[in-house]
């Protein structure tokens, strides 16, 4: 099926025409671009490829591809890619949404994706905030944001998600910071190549409901001692960092889910003798 | 009780709690009955413990097909009464019938007593316990058997194929208690023999309505599945696992039923016929997916069998009353189809018909059953194989210009699977384009409202929307479905052999509506008797919101977990004739 493509793409023939909704100047713009340059550099066809997101602003990221996409409903974006993944095997899936939509609605199946480790990857764009409906605490916000759902602050501590990663069983953790494209795009590419379920997390500033978080690009800083593939190791360092640390901070051996829909074989007259009295 | 069911079929109830094991001397019962060439159904009713609560196998046996329990039960038997009278009403019983009992057992439920029925002391455990480790559900297997004229033989040959595996010892041991059983049985005199085919070999297939239904998708193309067990589900995913590999499937247990029709919705998107199972709270939790289905236009099939609700209800029991949230369940205006299985040999044909609508229109397609056929296990003719098969309007050679939701004349739109070069596109539950990009225009809307209506209205069903049976021009007409239909055709059967005809009318598509198929079946009815198992009437108020229905409409309706009985339709019909 690939004799059509192009000997070599650049990131741009990855991209859709269609202009973003996003706001000018949010993070998300950058993580479209660090994902076209990560699918250029790993050579993938793009019809190859299926983008599968929940609801939300990050969400709109498939469309915004020239892959196979799917923008499904709120918080089901990793269930939709997993059916996606399993049936088709061949495919190089990656399942992305915000930090509201993985981890508040869709956070069961979050868990549950690190720990089936289908052979896929996690992109979260964080910006611990809603931004499709104007600006409500995420799971991922600080306890005393302010906001005219939750006055003073939900009061409730943050969700650690790479931590829930690790201890629900995804395969390889990554940190990274959307302003670094380069970086971001090195590390995509590293995760769809890692096989298992590789989580990534995006620090993706919103400008508009979080214009505190233009600051991000001086808080954040290279994690400064090499990955590790000992869970122990990882989580004590994920549970103690900052929250700004990016690169990978683990990359695990488990083995993929090993399950799949094959060719087509078999015989419907032979399995329907098992009902023959 | 009419005089011709007596001599074709015999009905009974062996009871008993806390491991007793009746369930299996009534599957043992079965398949020996099967052997000996006779046809079978069996129910069970249990209550809501894991194990160790009170259980009944219900078996109806005869030497033609099986499709309904009986009015009355002829025998009943108990390894013990503990719990029984939570169930007692389900087992009505009439002057004629026969009660076993144990001394020992504890006092028989006050509703059996008052039916007058006849009350055989059978000491069972003493029985049991004169061989050793001896079991009372075989001395009963025994007892029964020999009660309805069954021979040993079939007996022996079931008990020494089930008991294989738990050793030479364990299967002499059961088949001595059984012969306890048939020897005590020598001088109770019985209320019913069945008559036995003569010389019979024909193959014969035993199936629950569960498995029917997986088998029935298994055969139509389904070769990915979604599951989260639930209850009385399950059996249906459970029969699948096994059995998908072998074609080149696969099953996924999800964490939910959030995640199993997602899953379902993308493995189809991909280019895999999906499928899950569930029941009723499943089904509700399901209802923000199968709209996204309904949207992107991903075919998928959900096969809800319904048991008592609303919220938990009666997790065990039957009752038809998710069809309201079948049909009218997903925000917005959200074409697409709801079928019903009319008995356990019908799930095969519906669900495979359903995975054929799915496909064909690139839709949700809801199939329902129900606990009482669900978990029912029947004796069958094999049936045949139907042609209908997964075929999905697939585009393999797109252009640049592609439009996956391209405005066609039939509604449908070639879609692209991906892996195919220039067929990229993004599948959205946001209303969309031609192109599938998303779209706030008031024209895009109402053409693509139009287009998901369109298919789905215009489709040709052919003759399955509806069993239609019985004489053209009767006044008399019963409009029903699910699992009612086959007591009502028994009723109907009964009246015909009373000289009065009744034509039956029982559903198979539920939405959308097939107006003119509905008028010419009814076309000449006088007095339509609706009949279902639900306490508010939701199929009657579904055919009064979609048909018009000539003449005096009548509704027969009731809360499970009581089944409706033959009988009753018989009175129904006999009472509105004389008036």
């Amino acid at each position: 099926m690939n004799e059509c493509a192009p000997p070599k793409l650049k990131a741009s023939d990855y991209k859709s025409d269609l202009k973003p909704v996003w706001c000018s100047g949010c993070g998300d713009y950058h993580v479209l671009l660090s994902v076209t340059q990560a699918l250029a550099k790993l050579k993938l066809a793009p019809e190859n490829v299926a983008v599968i997101s929940g609801i939300g602003c990050s969400s709109r990221i498939p469309a915004y591809t020239n892959t196979y996409g799917f923008h499904t409903i709120h918080g089901r974006g990793l269930a939709v890619a997993t059916g996606v993944k399993v049936a088709r095997p061949d495919l190089t899936v990656i399942a992305a949404g915000g930090d509201g939509d993985g981890f508040s609605i869709g956070g069961n199946h979050f868990l549950h994706a690190c720990r089936r480790n289908a052979n896929m990857t996690y992109i979260v764009m964080d910006n611990e905030v809603y931004g499709m409906t104007k600006g409500q605490p995420s799971p991922t916000t600080d306890p005393s944001w302010d906001s005219a759902l939750s006055p003073g602050g939900t009061g409730l501590s943050p969700f650690h998600p790479l931590v829930i990663a690790l201890a629900s069983g995804a395969n390889f953790i990554a940190r990274t910071f959307s302003g670094d494209v380069r970086g971001t795009a090195s590390i995509i590419a590293d995760a769809i190549e890692h096989p298992g379920f590789s989580f990534i997390q995006i620090l993706s500033p919103c400008v508009t409901f979080r214009p505190d978080q233009k600051a991000w690009k001086k808080r954040v800083h290279k994690a400064v001692v090499d990955e590790t593939d000992d869970p122990a190791r990882a989580a004590r360092r994920l549970m103690s960092d900052d929250g700004f640390n990016t690169g990978v901070l683990y990359r695990g051996h488990r083995k993929p889910y090993g399950f799949s829909c094959g060719a087509e074989k078999g015989d419907i007259a032979e399995i329907q003798k098992q009902f023959e009295v | 009780m009419p005089p011709n069911s007596k001599n074709r079929f015999v009905s009974l109830a062996m009871v008993g709690s806390g491991g007793a094991g009746v369930m299996t001397s009534g599957s043992m019962l079965l398949e020996a009955a099967t052997k000996a060439g006779l046809y079978g159904l069996m129910t069970r009713t249990v209550g809501p413990q894991i194990r160790g609560g009170e259980a009944a196998a219900l078996l109806r046996l005869g030497n033609k097909p099986v499709h309904c329990v009986d009015d009355i039960f002829d025998i009943i038997v108990a390894v013990d009464w503990k719990g029984a009278e939570r169930f007692a009403a389900e087992v009505p019983l009439g002057r004629d019938s026969l009660i076993i009992t144990d001394p020992a057992a504890g006092d028989i439920p006050e509703i059996l007593l008052a039916s007058g029925a006849r009350v055989v002391e059978l000491p069972i455990a003493a029985l049991a316990d004169t061989i050793e480790d001896g079991r009372p559900n075989m001395v009963i297997l025994g007892f029964v058997a020999a009660l309805i004229g069954l021979s040993e033989k079939p007996i022996h040959k079931i008990i020494t194929k089930k008991l294989a595996k738990k050793g030479e010892a364990a299967a002499a041991t059961s088949w001595q208690a059984v012969q306890a059983g048939y020897l005590a049985a020598k001088d109770v005199t019985s209320p019913v023999k069945v008559s036995f085919i003569e010389s019979d070999n024909a193959a014969r297939w035993l199936i629950s309505g569960n498995q029917a239904a997986g088998f029935g998708a298994l055969r139509g193309g389904i070769r990915f599945v979604a599951a989260y067990p639930i209850t009385p589900a399950t059996e249906v995913l459970e029969w699948m696992s096994p059995n998908l590999p072998k074609m080149g499937g696969t099953l996924v247990q999800a964490e939910d039923e959030l995640a199993s029709i997602n899953m379902i919705i993308g493995a189809s998107f991909g280019g895999k016929p999906s499928l899950t199972a569930t029941s009723g709270p499943g089904l509700s939790l399901m209802m923000e997916g199968i709209g996204l289905a309904v949207a992107s236009e991903t075919p998928v099939v959900v096969v809800n069998v319904m048991r008592g609700g609303p919220s938990t209800g009666i997790p065990t029991k039957s009752e038809q009353t998710d069809l309201n949230i079948a049909v009218y369940g997903l925000h917005g205006d959200a074409p697409h189809i709801v079928a019903a299985a009319t008995s356990v040999e019908d799930c095969i044909f519906t669900t495979q018909w359903s995975v054929h609508l799915a496909e064909a229109m690139q839709t949700a397609v809801i199939m329902l059953s129900d606990q009482f056929m669900g978990q029912a296990s029947a004796v069958i003719d094999p049936p045949a194989n139907i042609a209908f098969m997964a075929q999905r309007l697939v585009e393999t050679e797109p252009t640049e210009d592609f439009r996956r939701y391209a405005v066609t004349a039939s509604g449908v739109s070639p879609m692209t699977l991906p892996g195919t070069p220039r067929g990229q596109y993004t599948a959205d539950g946001l209303e969309h384009n031609p192109k599938g990009l998303p779209s706030t225009l008031m024209e895009d809307h109402r053409d693509q409202m139009d287009k998901r209506d369109r298919k789905i209205a215009e489709f040709n069903y052919g003759d399955h929307w509806a069993d239609v049976e019985g004489e053209k021009d009767s006044a008399f007409v019963i409009l029903t479905w699910g699992s009612t239909t086959n007591a009502v055709r028994e009723g109907i059967e009964r009246l015909k052999d009373q000289g009065i005809n009744v034509r039956l009318v029982a559903m198979r598509l539920l939405s959308p509506a097939v107006p003119a198929q509905f008028d010419a079946a009814l076309d000449g009815a006088k007095r339509i008797l609706v009949v279902e198992q639900s306490h508010s009437g939701q199929f009657l108020k579904l055919l009064r919101a979609n048909y018009d229905m000539p003449g005096e409409v009548r509704s027969f309706r009731r809360a499970g977990p009581l089944i409706i009985r033959p009988g009753e339709i018989v009175d129904m019909i006999k009472n509105w004739r004389v008036q």
